[in-house]
């Protein structure tokens, strides 16, 4: 039976290369946490400069991941239902971050906001410090992580069409109404899935942060930079320990989207 | 409530939907936009209900000039061929969406959600959502949600074009009978003449853009204004220097005055009538009907010489 045959053969190197690429190195992690000893790594995560890096890395998915769903809906909204003038242009830049690499982003924007670039002179003037500081830490991990939600709605977006929009609108409800009522309800799981996809990009941001971040302990470090910090001291133990921790926040992130997921039908 | 249009144009692109388009829908009318693909009869119906803007003209509701209102404040109920559901809600929801959107009372909004639930035979259907319900559920329940405002002009594009042929006939009947209980002035639109015979008081006939002939159906089949309508509403072809319904055609076996030869293609058995497919000697195609009895008295086969004599024909000038 050559057709099971080749169905065993596919499903293997499927399974094959999940299992070298992803599942090995995690499995590594967790089986070096317990050979350093489990002590060993609970005391890193709750070492206060560890625990403080969390804060600053959530603090930072708090304020990116509600900008840029705003900002993906409402620019998703105008890819698909508007027609203005570089409309193309638009379409393209959104996924510029995609294409960029974050260590690109994080100097640009050590350039604009150092004390030679366009802005940085006005802000030091005002006394706001940006660079080294949470304002470029937020900078950085709202830019890296643009496109998401937007490349979720939009093609939901067009394959729901207009015409329910169309028929609020005869029905007496006005745009913001059928916005609420009627267009968010209807892309609500693209929404969903593009902000699950945000927060996972927020949480695991490294390049672009660490360039503009300074990475002092206890003060402008996040988690994946405590754990490069923990590895460049050579203490294995503790950059096992944050790692499992970011670990761990991933698979949450997946389970609750997993959960999420709509019903078939019922959509 | 009546409708005015006034001299509307519309252009998408280098493609000119609409040209100079006038017409009057009486209050209380049952009216037909018929006409095939392109003709501008739906960019015609959403200028109507304001979803698409006409470049010049004027649209008049009750006498007054709406021509930039909104869709909200035209008081329009619409129904798409598509059904545009809103998915996420269930049937019931659907139809209260209006009436929610206006802040009707709970106790009113359910009461009116009933009746129409009865209206359009979905008892019991309430609670479920659009996916779980068959095409012409769907539109039933699309035309609830639209009338459940109730509007003063109810437009209907397409209302049947995605429906199999059964249930069409069905909805059909069911429209006429609607209107004749509620006396809404409804505009639908179709490119099933048929359909636009069967249901509407006025049939409004359209081609590239402008309207041909406003009639009512037996006038249209009888007196068409022009050629197109002649080959549009009812079957006709060319005999001739005129036209000739298949109808009009009496087949006889010898030659006599006012008689032309054709030669049989095809003998198409349609129940109760047959229809035959002939070519004259012309070189024009054209076709006869009979009644069963005629087929099998004359034999009819294909490639068989016969001859055909109009019993009466319209010429166009």
């Amino acid at each position: 039976m050559p057709r099971t045959w080749r169905t065993y053969a596919v499903r293997f190197t499927a399974l094959g290369y999940l299992l070298v690429v992803l599942v090995a190195p995690l499995s590594m992690l967790f089986w070096r946490v317990w050979v350093e000893g489990i002590d060993k790594a609970w005391a890193a995560i709750t070492d206060p400069d560890t625990i403080h890096a969390f804060k600053i890395t959530l603090i930072l998915c708090a304020i990116a991941v509600p900008l840029n769903t705003v900002f993906g809906i409402v620019c998703g909204l105008a890819i698909v239902r508007r027609r203005f003038p570089g409309k193309g242009l638009v379409n393209a830049f959104v996924d510029l971050p995609l294409a960029l690499s974050p260590v690109v982003v994080g100097f640009s924007l050590y350039l604009l906001y150092g004390r030679t670039g366009w802005f940085g002179p006005w802000f030091t003037e005002h006394g706001i410090q940006v660079l080294f500081a949470l304002p470029a830490m937020v900078l950085a991990t709202i830019f890296v992580s643009v496109p998401f939600v937007a490349r979720e709605v939009v093609p939901t977006l067009r394959e729901v069409g207009n015409e329910q929009e169309q028929a609020a609108y005869t029905l007496g409800a006005s745009s913001w109404q059928t916005f609420w009522r009627v267009t968010l309800p209807s892309i609500r799981w693209a929404v969903i899935y593009g902000v699950v996809v945000t927060t996972a990009r927020c949480l695991g941001e490294y390049g672009a942060v660490a360039i503009v971040s300074g990475n002092i302990s206890g003060k402008t470090e996040t988690a994946t930079l405590r754990v490069q910090d923990y590895y460049e001291n050579l203490d294995q133990a503790g950059a096992y320990g944050v790692a499992l921790m970011l670990c761990v926040l991933a698979i949450a992130v997946l389970v609750v989207m997993t959960k999420l997921k709509p019903k078939e039908g019922v959509a | 409530m009546s409708i005015q249009v006034r001299n509307v144009s519309k252009r998408f692109g280098s493609f000119q939907a609409l040209d100079d388009v006038s017409l009057d829908v009486d209050s209380g009318a049952l009216t037909a936009l018929l006409g095939p693909s392109g003709s501008g009869k739906s960019t015609l119906l959403r200028i109507i209900a304001g979803l698409e803007q006409p470049d010049s003209g004027e649209i008049l509701l009750e006498g007054a000039d709406a021509t930039s209102a909104p869709p909200q404040q035209r008081g329009v109920g619409f129904v798409f061929q598509h059904y545009a559901a809103f998915k996420h809600m269930t049937v019931r929801n659907n139809i209260a969406f209006g009436l929610k959107i206006r802040k009707r009372t709970r106790g009113e909004i359910r009461a009116r959600v009933d009746e129409l639930l009865e209206l359009v035979q979905l008892q019991g259907f309430g609670d479920r959502y659009p996916a779980q319900l068959s095409g012409g559920q769907r539109q039933r329940m699309a035309l609830a949600r639209a009338l459940a405002p109730e509007p003063t002009v109810l437009l209907l594009d397409e209302p049947f074009g995605a429906l199999d042929a059964r249930v069409r006939s069905e909805l059909r009947v069911w429209l006429r009978r609607l209107h004749d209980e509620t006396h809404t002035t409804t505009v639908f639109v179709t490119h099933d003449q048929e359909e636009a015979m069967d249901v509407a008081d006025r049939v409004v006939v359209m081609n590239q853009g402008r309207i041909e002939q406003v009639d009512a159906p037996r006038a249209l089949y009888d007196a068409p204004a022009n050629e197109f309508v002649m080959g549009f509403v009812g079957r006709a072809s060319r005999f001739g220097d005129g036209w000739v319904r298949p109808h009009d055609l009496e087949v006889v076996p010898e030659p006599d005055d006012g008689t032309r030869e054709g030669q049989v293609l095809r003998v198409v058995h349609l129940g109760f009538e047959v229809r035959a497919e002939l070519v004259g000697d012309d070189g024009e195609p054209f076709s006869v009907q009979l009644t069963r009895d005629q087929a099998e008295e004359l034999e009819l086969e294909p490639g068989q010489i016969v001859f055909v004599r109009p019993s009466r024909t319209r010429a166009f000038a």
